[in-house]
């Protein structure tokens, strides 16, 4: 029996005509089997851009902030455009697993495990940046309301990047345990399965002792609402105190009462890009193509389109507000940002943002994986742009032209933003090979409902 | 005597040979330790493991044992005074009034010292002349600390001592002496009585000596002009604070001309006075071929080649006077010399011409025409006395030396070996002398290239006395014992004279035989300065030019002139190795670490000449090749908006030389072009390969019609309307209402308290305020700002707290440029004249403003920082705590005015950075009660917190209330145009307050709301044409 009621025209969520254990094995696959070349491959080039990274992290913290390219006149660039780009990449994850299980979207099932292990590993890099943008990072424990000897010293609760600090670390994790509750009942299907001892041992430890019984499960099923009540608001504070770091400013082009809605909808924009990137690769490589099928796909292309154009109107009502507000800063730093020596940055996030995810208007393509996988990519530029736009174009040409200047990044700037990639992908290829990727307990309590196979013997086919 | 006492331990001892007790004494431990036992076992060694509390042991020893090994402190050695010294307190400065002169700068100073060390001049504000520093002088006490100094005497490129200097050179200089072979001395202008006494005797010992002076950039001319009709070799000097009309060709008043220093004299004209009913104010044309700070802070001004500057100061005089003069002169250049006649025969006595063309004929000329105006600007009663040298001597002394007619020279405090023009071969001519000795501070071309090298000291380390003008004189006194093993030129030449006085001996007489005159010594050592009404009567004066005025007016102009000139920052580059002056921004093209070959738009894209910022924002220029006569160089080019069309302009005092450190090594050469002493050439430029690289501190040149940054109006306007047309403040809607942004309905912050204790505030006078820099170095010196060269600079990290932006207008006029924004309309056209607007008019205008931290009483920077390290003062400074700073940068970035500075890289003790601060001498010229700030923080200006405490302080001691005008930050003090005024609003009388209040008061982005605590007042300028 369908769990709820289901209209005969909704396709199949698993096909492939799995039954449980087909999925108990799909999904244990590459866990207990051994990684590829190609893994491999990917792993290296990813280990070694992490290294990099470190390398430039540890020369940045060494030597201190000057070897990037910052100046007087623009004190944020790359560092603060990637901790805002990670973290709007980090909100799909949340997006998807709390959000579509309080509206009962059973197809978040298969994606909402590697959804929310990319939210937690690009919430890791965009902790890196407020931190090592410091001039002095050993330091950075003062931002935190420890009580102290230092004097009288407390934070200013009146700083946004103090509401960053809290926002984030909330939000990181209420992440985790979410996900980690999720995973409790693969890892012990994965621990029951293991045959060499270590395996068995770590995975009863990942596992928390989980003993399938139905108390376990009744608990399971409540702490996953409970905590997917509380990620809900998360998923729309986070990237609101993110925006208010500029919103809050008084800088032309920052002081900005449309950021948070705007901010939101980039945020989960470049959130499901990522997410497509991701799986569409996955879905591949790990044979999970009855699981993540291209209705997945198609289903997150529409997400992207809708928020794509959200963030288009946002872009336009931002000009509009300008030219409406008759301040001569605000018009000019629009002006500028459009046609000035940055023109360049900001039509290319006009056409990868608000132009490129029209297409998926046309079902042919919303439904071509190709398709999708360039689109993904391309958002990801475009809002890696949107936000270099919001930072450098703001203030390379703030009020006095005195201090106007430029941002050129060094090799330290693009050391560290490849860096974090390549730390991001050594994670996320790790728990592709030691994590149940797909929430098979999930699954499997649709397929009797959304699985191919029982719905054609329901539909006596 | 040794003891052979044996003590025993035991009665067993007693007996020698009982086994037991001989093993004993040989082993240590009774029982054997059982090592083998325990390691061979391996059953044993399996069992046994580390318990608990084992564990915590090892971890307790070796946690103690690792905190103690790196418990070290670091040593700092101080070593207390034994017996206290009168009057050093420490903690507490003393002051001392001295002068440098140093042949190019001569002004009286105050130096004020910590612990017995020159840490920053300051103005000697109560000298009648010449008391204010320029920012040379405000930087030349770092030139003291310079590691490449010569420390010592020298004799062939080897250290010496003084006994065997002087042995060798009085042997040789007599051997001369009775040979009867001709020595010349040769000297900066001292303008010193006692030295001109000194140098006397010292000829009458060897009467083979003749002493000639040569000025490393020459007023000849005019002094011949001035000898010429008042039979005075002397400089006319000129009050502007009287005049009302000021025409000035060619000479930059505010600059080096005639050795400067009349800044603070046109300020007070400059600044609109009510008198009358009416404010008025003085005007100012200016006819010149750079563009120089006495151009910018003009009126009109007209961009002149320098030969239709003769011409027209030659239609000047006829007009005047009314003789007719036929020439060539265009009709625009006939209507403006029309208008200046008729503004200068209204102004009549109260006008004044002066002009920096270098010819005996226009000099000539201009005391003839202000000789008829009956100017009581021009003073030639006292002329001036800081420049003495001769063309004429100059040339016969390298003329004598080709053809081995003189046969020893001695230099003093110059370095004709760089210097002069044809340097190559005086260096052949002076290696073939039979004496050469050189008085010199620095291991300079000329010190390399003579015999003997007597080191001397800085100015900070000599005694000194100087007639800056007739009837007033200056002493000069040591502030600190010399740092090196040098002698003072004036004590070596007594020396070698015979004498067994010294200099300071020599002053001291010479001022209570002839220059007291029942003044006190002390009074006046403690004063500095001396000033009497002696003045020159002169009998019959003749002012016939005729013959002048047709020269003048058939001048003609070759197709490119290069006029050379001095930089503000960097004179004629004696201090090119101080590195505070290298990082000053230049006033008007804001270049630091470079000169240039300045170029007109026009002249520039004809020649194939560009100017283009790369990536970074950083401005590159084209190199061009600069020829004149036989010789040429390669030089960048920078395109100088209002530059004469058909003139080039390049600054002295820069180019590789020696006894400069690598960093300094900046710029070209100038004085290979400088022939015959004239800095004006005829010269060919061609384009040359490359770019070169500038360190530029301000990448856009334009206000954008930004016109609420620099407000200006019109002394017509400021005369005829109210305040509220020409200085209105900014409104802002609520509910449909208009507010003032001030206005607390539209405040959505909760206020300080400020009604008690001080409040301080700041007063920046746009009209007063010409430029020169002398704040920026102050504020540099005071507050230990690093410097941080010239890559640094270039990639936009200047770390200057106080920077004074410079604006050229677009149109014609700032106003045209408000006018044409205004104009725009429609999205097409905007993008359009935008782009046109960051472009510099060929002609502008100029704007400066000084801007540090506006101290907002409402401030973005202290909200943002999430430690709370940017917070507000009771007094209504913006604190930074560097202690507490984490180095977010968010504060910088909110700021609508830029002025935070941040720390990129550890700027001292750090040989990426290796400037004063990196090395003890230099340090000794921190400021001990200013923190040096550490990598990773934010800095920016404190308000002098420290020096307006220390009022605070002193006054709470004396138990007195504080008086308007203690109340001083380096910058105030520093200015001498009275530009800046610094106090507190609290006390309702004083200055500040007034300044306050007043019609021309405006915020900085006032719209912001951010309520600073730095006003300006608004620029006003004189553009009545009639």
């Amino acid at each position: 029996m369908a769990s709820h009621y289901e209209a005969s025209i909704r396709k199949p969520l698993v096909t492939g005509d799995k039954n449980y254990h087909d999925v108990t094995i799909d999904v244990a696959a590459p866990v207990e089997g051994n990684a590829n070349r190609q893994w491999w491959i990917v792993f290296g080039i990813a280990l070694t851009a992490f290294l990099w990274g470190l390398g430039c992290i540890a020369y940045t913290i060494g030597t201190g902030i000057g070897t990037w390219g910052l100046n007087k006149t623009v004190g944020w660039a790359w560092d603060i455009t990637n901790f805002v780009w990670w973290v709007g990449i980090g909100h799909a994850g949340t997006l998807i697993s709390a959000v579509l299980l309080l509206f009962r979207q059973k197809w978040r099932m298969a994606i909402n495990r590697s959804a929310e292990a990319m939210t937690i590993f690009s919430v890791i890099q965009a902790g890196l940046f407020p931190i090592i943008h410091m001039g002095r990072p050993w330091l950075a424990y003062w931002v935190l309301p420890i009580p102290n000897t230092f004097g009288s010293l407390w934070v200013n609760f009146n700083s946004p990047l103090l509401w960053d600090v809290f926002a984030i670390s909330t939000y990181l994790s209420v992440s985790l345990v979410f996900w980690w509750t999720g995973l409790l009942p693969d890892f012990a299907m994965i621990r029951d399965r293991a045959i060499k001892p270590f395996q068995k041992k770590i995975y009863s430890l990942l596992s928390f002792g989980w003993s399938g019984r139905a108390k376990d499960w009744q608990r399971f099923e409540e702490v996953s609402l409970v905590l997917a009540g509380l990620a809900t608001p998360l998923v729309l504070s986070v990237h609101t105190i993110v925006s208010f770091d500029f919103a809050t400013s008084v800088i032309p082009g920052w002081h900005t009462t449309i950021f948070p809605p705007y901010f939101v909808a980039g945020a989960i924009f470049s959130g499901f890009a990522m997410v497509n990137t991701l799986l569409i690769i996955m879905r591949k490589v790990s044979n999970l193509e009855d699981y993540i099928t291209v209705q997945h796909i198609e289903l997150m292309n529409i997400v992207i389109m809708i928020t794509g154009s959200i963030v288009g109107v946002a872009y336009i009502t931002e000009l509009f507000i300008a030219w409406y507000s008759g301040v001569e800063y605000e018009q000019y730093a629009f002006l500028n940002r459009a046609t000035g020596p940055y023109w360049w940055a900001y039509w290319s996030m006009m056409t990868c943002n608000v132009f490129s995810p029209q297409f998926m208007w046309f079902k042919k393509l919303r439904t071509s994986i190709v398709f999708s996988f360039i689109i993904s990519i391309v958002v990801n530029i475009g809002m890696w742009f949107e936000r270099f736009v919001i930072i450098v174009t703001s203030l390379h040409r703030d009020y006095l032209p005195s201090s106007w200047t430029m941002f050129s990044p060094t090799f330290v700037d693009i050391g560290i933003f490849i860096g974090t990639i390549g730390f991001f992908f050594v994670l996320f290829l790790l728990y592709s090979r030691t994590f149940p990727v797909i929430a098979q307990a999930e699954v499997k309590t649709i397929l009797k409902s959304s699985g191919e196979k029982y719905k054609k013997l329901r539909d006596g086919e | 005597m040794s003891s052979n006492k044996v003590y025993w331990k035991s009665v067993a001892q007693l007996n020698k040979y009982n086994g037991l007790v001989q093993k004993l004494e040989q082993n240590e431990f009774v029982d054997k330790i059982p090592v083998d036992e325990f390691l061979g076992d391996e059953k044993t060694m399996g069992d046994s493991n580390t318990n608990r509390r084992d564990f915590l042991k090892y971890l307790g020893f070796s946690t103690a044992a690792a905190s103690l090994a790196a418990c070290e402190g670091p040593v700092i050695k101080s070593v207390p005074y034994v017996v206290q010294p009168e009057q050093i307190i420490p903690g507490i400065a003393n002051y001392y009034a001295t002068a440098i002169a140093d042949g190019f700068d001569f002004r009286s100073v105050l130096i004020k010292t910590r612990e017995g060390r020159p840490i920053k001049v300051e103005n000697n504000k109560d000298a009648f002349t010449l008391g204010d520093g320029n920012a040379r002088v405000h930087a030349s006490v770092l030139s003291m600390y310079d590691v490449n100094r010569l420390q010592g005497p020298k004799a062939g490129g080897q250290d010496i001592g003084w006994s065997d200097f002087y042995n060798q050179v009085e042997s040789k200089l007599k051997a001369m002496a009775v040979s009867e072979k001709p020595i010349v001395l040769l000297t900066q202008t001292y303008a010193s009585p006692t030295t001109q006494a000194i140098i006397g005797k010292f000829i009458t010992q060897y009467p083979n000596v003749t002493h000639v002076v040569y000025d490393t950039l020459s007023s000849s001319q005019a002094l011949d002009a001035f000898e010429n009709i008042y039979g005075v070799r002397a400089l006319a000097d000129y009050d502007f604070s009287k005049a009302e009309t000021i025409v000035s060709i060619g000479a930059d008043i505010l600059g080096d001309w005639q050795g400067g220093g009349y800044d603070s004299g046109y300020a007070k004209s400059r600044v609109p006075k009510k008198s009358h009913g009416k404010t008025e104010m003085s005007y100012h044309v200016q006819f010149e071929s750079n563009m120089t700070l006495s151009g910018a802070k003009a009126d009109k001004r007209i961009p002149t080649r320098p030969a239709t500057q003769k011409k027209i100061i030659a239609h000047i005089y006829a007009q005047l006077t009314g003789e007719s003069l036929s020439s060539d002169l265009s009709t625009e250049y006939k209507k403006v010399v029309d208008h200046v006649v008729t503004r200068l025969k209204r102004s009549r006595s109260k006008a004044v011409l002066v002009s920096g063309i270098e010819d005996v004929a226009a000099q000539e000329v201009v005391l003839a025409i202000n000789e008829y105006l009956g100017s009581q600007v021009i003073d030639t009663a006292q002329p001036k006395l800081i420049r003495q040298g001769s063309n004429e001597a100059v040339d016969q002394l390298i003329d004598d030396m080709q053809k081995g007619k003189v046969k020893g020279l001695m230099t003093a405090g110059v370095n004709p070996c760089f210097t002069l023009p044809n340097a190559e071969g005086f260096k052949t001519a002076l290696s073939q002398l039979e004496l050469s000795v050189a008085f010199s501070l620095k291991e300079d071309e000329t010190a390399a290239a003579v015999q003997f090298v007597a080191a001397t000291p800085h100015y900070l380390e000599s005694w000194g006395d100087y007639q800056f003008k007739k009837g007033h004189y200056a002493l000069a006194q040591p502030t600190i014992r010399p740092l090196f093993d040098t002698q003072q030129f004036q004590d070596i030449i007594l020396k070698l004279s015979g004498s067994s006085n010294t200099y300071y001996q020599e002053i001291r007489s010479n001022w209570s035989d002839n220059l007291l005159n029942g003044n006190s010594w002390n009074k006046t050592l403690h004063d500095g300065f001396l000033s009497s009404t002696n003045a020159i009567e002169y009998d019959e004066v003749s002012f016939d030019v005729s013959s002048q005025i047709k020269s003048l007016s058939s001048a003609s102009a070759p197709a490119m002139s290069l006029v050379l000139y001095s930089k503000t920052g960097m004179g004629d580059g004696q201090q090119a190795n101080n590195p505070w002056l290298q990082e000053f921004p230049d006033p008007i093209s804001r270049v630091s670490w470079d000169n240039y070959l300045t170029v007109a738009a026009s002249d520039a894209k004809s020649i194939g000449l560009k100017n283009v910022n790369v990536s970074d924002g950083a401005l590159n220029g084209s190199y061009a090749i600069i020829t004149v006569g036989d010789k040429s160089i390669v030089a960048p080019v920078l395109i100088q908006p209002g530059q004469a069309k058909g003139t080039v302009g390049l600054a002295f005092g820069y180019g590789e030389r020696r006894g400069l450190k690598d960093e300094m090594q900046v710029g070209v050469n100038a004085y290979p072009f400088y022939n015959d002493f004239n800095a004006v050439q005829e010269v060919t430029i061609t384009p040359a390969e490359g770019y070169h690289e500038f360190a530029c501190v301000q990448l856009h040149n334009t206000l954008m019609g930004r016109g609420d940054i620099v407000k200006e109006t019109t002394l017509e306007i400021l005369n005829t309307k109210d305040k509220e047309y020409w200085n209105p403040i900014p409104k802002v809607s609520k509910n449909h209402i208009e507010f003032e942004v001030t206005s607390p309905e539209v405040d959505m912050w909760q206020a300080f308290d400020r009604s008690v204790g001080h409040h301080f505030n700041m007063s920046i006078d746009l009209n007063a305020c010409t430029g020169c820099g002398a704040c920026v170095i102050a504020c540099h010196s005071e507050n230990n700002v690093p410097v941080v060269g010239k890559q640094e600079i270039r990639k936009s990290r200047d770390m200057h707290w106080l920077r004074i932006d410079r604006y050229y207008s677009s149109e014609e006029t700032f106003g045209g440029d408000d006018q044409t924004k205004e104009n725009i309309s429609g999205l097409g056209d905007s993008l359009t004249t935008f782009g046109e607007m960051e472009n510099a008019s060929e002609n502008p205008q100029v704007a400066f403003q000084p801007v540090m931290c506006q101290h907002c009483n409402h401030a973005p920077c202290e909200t943002v920082c999430p430690v709370a390290a940017s917070s507000h003062g009771r007094q209504g400074q913006n604190h930074m705590a560097y202690n507490r700073c984490v180095g977010t940068r968010y504060c910088a970035n909110n700021c609508p005015y830029k002025v935070r500075r941040f720390n990129w890289f550890l700027y001292n003790k750090n040989d990426e950075f290796d400037y004063h601060m990196n090395n003890d001498l230099g340090r000794m010229v921190l400021n001990p009660d200013v923190v040096v700030r550490s990598r990773g923080v934010m800095e920016k200006c404190s308000m002098c917190i420290q020096i307006t405490q220390k009022t605070i302080l002193d006054a709470k001691l004396e138990g007195r209330a504080i008086k308007d005008g203690e109340f001083q930050t380096a910058c105030s003090n520093a200015c001498s145009s009275g530009a800046i005024v610094f106090g507190d609003i609290n006390d309702e009388d004083s200055q500040v307050a007034t300044l306050k209040e007043d019609d021309r008061m405006y915020h900085l982005l006032e719209s912001v709301g951010t309520k600073p605590n730095v006003v300006y007042q608004a620029i006003v300028r004189n553009t009545d044409e009639s």
